[in-house]
């Protein structure tokens, strides 16, 4: 018997029994579809955690002042101390100390009301230098950046985030326009691009300002000098460690701490925030692909439930089969085309479910799922694997039915 | 074992007898208890000959049937089919010897539902090395042959008893097999489709088939040329004469 005919034998069988086989195949179907759509969740949520990080800046190191370890008291939490300054800032930005560090911005963010005619609007100001720009990996969508001669003239200028532009002037253009701070005047010279990203949403809405404004004209007495954070660029992603433990090391000895472990700063990477993520991600992976392990595996046994009942309806057919000449291998070929005939349906069927809910379900949620084609392969040649190996014992119970036993059952 | 008759090959083979058994036994053992249905079993069957086997349920009929269709072998005995030693083989190999020299008949038809007549007298060469558009050919040569031109195409459900028997009776033909072996062939049907099936069969014969009926029925086994008795396992043989 050819394959050829052996294939067509068992597809017949299959259209057949149609209403059995679709139920069959829907239950693999679930099971396929449950793993495509898993894979793709995980490797959505993936994508969307480095393009986070990868939105905050590349080769980034950010040190915030305080210190977040929680074995004293006596220090503040992160962020609200004023234990960093420009000399900080400054010390770090020399290639001598500290090799590794391509540049370095420092900042300070406050949270102001701004006004542009009768709008107001509350954001964070935060005073930077030009290099931020470059630091943050972020881009200006029209006017320009501060400028170093900003910086020196203290110069009454800010750039707005996208956020922040569109909620003060809804639509006009911005750049040449003017928003009061704090009774300041400044001119706008230019707006942000937006980051496009959805979870981090600050990176849209701020103003920013020469430090130098920020410090004389902004704001007042106690917070002139003192940074809530200084943003570090590695020169490479492979000196990130190094630029670490430079910065460690110079800030530790500037502000003359002896250990580590009572530092009054924080240096935070993007390393460690997506490793953090990535293992909250992977405890998910785990419950979601045992679920879907455990639909391809109830599948499975759904596949041989109706092979075994295929089997014993048709012992007349097998009987006659063998009498006129068929051998046990070709019962057998026949029974598991069948069940794998099964499994490869269920297995397209899956993959393009898994394909439209992929495209469908990002619409009704914020998830992202990516649909992998590697993945969808995998699962149809695993369906059709399904399908012969839950088919083995079915068939090879049809290839030993004795003829005679086989025509003798009503 | 040399094959004397190839699976394309027209029977019959001339010369040698179809079947040849000689001292069969067969014995089945059910726990500590053993029956013996066949017991010495001596028969030979020429090529053209058309022998009616009959002996009412229980003689070991359907045994001998079994042993001559090579669905089961003897515990005892050897068994020649045109020139080949049937002998416990295995299955693979007696799937062939059937393939190649038998055809069946049986009393309950047994045609595949969901097939149409030309596929199911197509079935037996299936498990042959005959490509398909040889395969459609001679199924519905097949079918011309038993006078069912017509209903190439229809299901055994539209088909009346005598015709179901009759696509049978052409699946059986279609190998050109050395032996039709028919069990019971009118069994399932009214007097007068038997009695064409009957005809039929003997037409075949006419035309230099050799022919096995198995039967319990006196009417039926007149219609054959040669009558074996066959009561508590063991044959014995009488001329069509002495059953009048």
């Amino acid at each position: 018997m050819t394959w050829r005919d052996t294939f067509l034998t068992g597809l017949e069988a299959v259209r057949l029994h149609r209403l059995r086989s679709i139920l069959t195949v829907i239950g693999i179907l679930i099971g396929i579809a449950a793993v495509i759509l898993t894979v793709g969740l995980g490797k959505g949520a993936q994508a969307q955690v480095k393009e986070d990080l990868n939105s905050l800046g590349t080769n980034l190191l950010i040190v915030s002042p305080g210190s977040s370890t929680s074995s004293t008291g006596v220090r503040g939490g992160a962020g609200s101390a004023s234990t960093l300054s420009q000399s900080d800032a400054d010390a770090l930005a020399s290639r001598t100390t500290a090799p590794d560090i391509k540049s370095v911005a420092a900042a300070s963010s406050t949270s102001e009301e701004l006004t542009a005619g009768t709008t107001n609007w509350t954001t964070s100001v935060v005073g930077t230098e030009p290099n931020w720009l470059t630091i943050r990996n972020r881009k200006v969508q029209s006017g320009r950046f501060i400028t170093a001669a900003d910086e020196r003239k203290t110069a009454a200028v800010v750039v707005l985030g996208s956020d922040t532009a569109s909620e003060l002037f809804s639509g006009r253009n911005p750049v040449g326009q003017t928003v009061t701070v704090n009774g300041t005047s400044l001119e706008v010279i230019g707006v942000l691009e937006s980051t496009g990203s959805s979870s981090t949403t600050s990176n849209d809405d701020l103003a920013i300002v020469p430090l130098s404004t920020a410090a004389k004209r902004l704001v007042g007495s106690s917070a002139r000098t003192s940074l809530s954070s200084i943003y570090i660029e590695a020169t490479s992603p492979s000196t990130i460690t190094a630029a670490y433990q430079e910065t460690n090391a110079e800030l530790l000895a500037l502000h003359r701490i002896t250990t580590t472990s009572s530092a009054d700063f924080t240096i935070s990477n993007q390393q460690s925030l997506l490793t953090t993520v990535s293992s909250v991600n992977s405890t998910l992976k785990v419950l979601l692909a045992g679920v879907a392990g455990i639909s391809l595996l109830v599948g499975g046994i759904g596949v041989m439930n109706i092979m075994l009942v295929s089997v014993t309806e048709r012992i007349r057919e097998i009987g006659v089969r063998k009498a006129l000449g068929a051998r046990p291998r070709a019962i057998r070929r026949q029974f598991l085309v069948e069940a794998s005939v099964l499994g490869l349906a269920g297995g397209l069927c899956g993959a393009l479910i898994g394909l439209l809910g992929a495209i469908v379900i990002p619409h009704f949620t914020s998830t992202r799922i990516i649909f992998s084609p590697e993945a969808a392969a995998i699962a149809i040649v695993g369906a059709i694997g399904l399908g012969v190996v839950f088919g083995v014992y079915p068939a090879s119970r049809a290839a030993k039915l004795a003829p005679i036993d086989a025509l003798r059952t009503e | 074992m040399s094959t004397l008759t190839a699976p394309e090959a027209p029977t019959p083979v001339v010369g040698g007898p179809v079947i040849d058994l000689r001292g069969i036994a067969k014995t089945y053992k059910t726990g500590a208890l053993e029956v013996t249905a066949l017991r010495d079993v001596n028969l030979r069957i020429e090529t053209g000959e058309m022998v009616a086997i009959v002996g009412p349920s229980g003689s070991g009929k359907s045994t001998l049937m079994h042993i001559l269709g090579c669905l089961d072998v003897p515990t005892v005995g050897e068994y020649r089919l045109a020139g080949e030693l049937v002998a416990d083989m295995g299955e693979d190999s007696l799937a062939d010897i059937r393939n190649r020299h038998i055809g069946f008949v049986f009393q309950q038809f047994n045609l595949l539902a969901a097939l149409p007549a030309w596929r199911n007298v197509e079935l037996p060469l299936v498990y042959t090395a005959i490509p398909r558009s040889e395969r459609r050919e001679r199924a519905i040569a097949a079918l011309d042959q038993v006078g069912l031109a017509d209903r190439v195409d229809h299901r055994p459900n539209e088909l009346s008893g005598g015709q179901q028997q009759r696509v049978a009776i052409a699946r059986a033909l279609v190998t050109e097999p050395a032996l039709l072996l028919a069990d019971e062939p009118t069994g399932n049907l009214d007097s007068s489709s038997g009695a064409d099936v009957l005809s039929l069969l003997h037409q075949l014969h006419d035309q230099g088939r050799t022919v096995v009926l198995i039967t319990h029925d006196d009417d039926v086994s007149r219609a054959a040329e040669r009558v074996v008795r066959i009561r508590d396992g063991q044959v014995s043989e009488a001329r069509r004469g002495d059953l009048r």
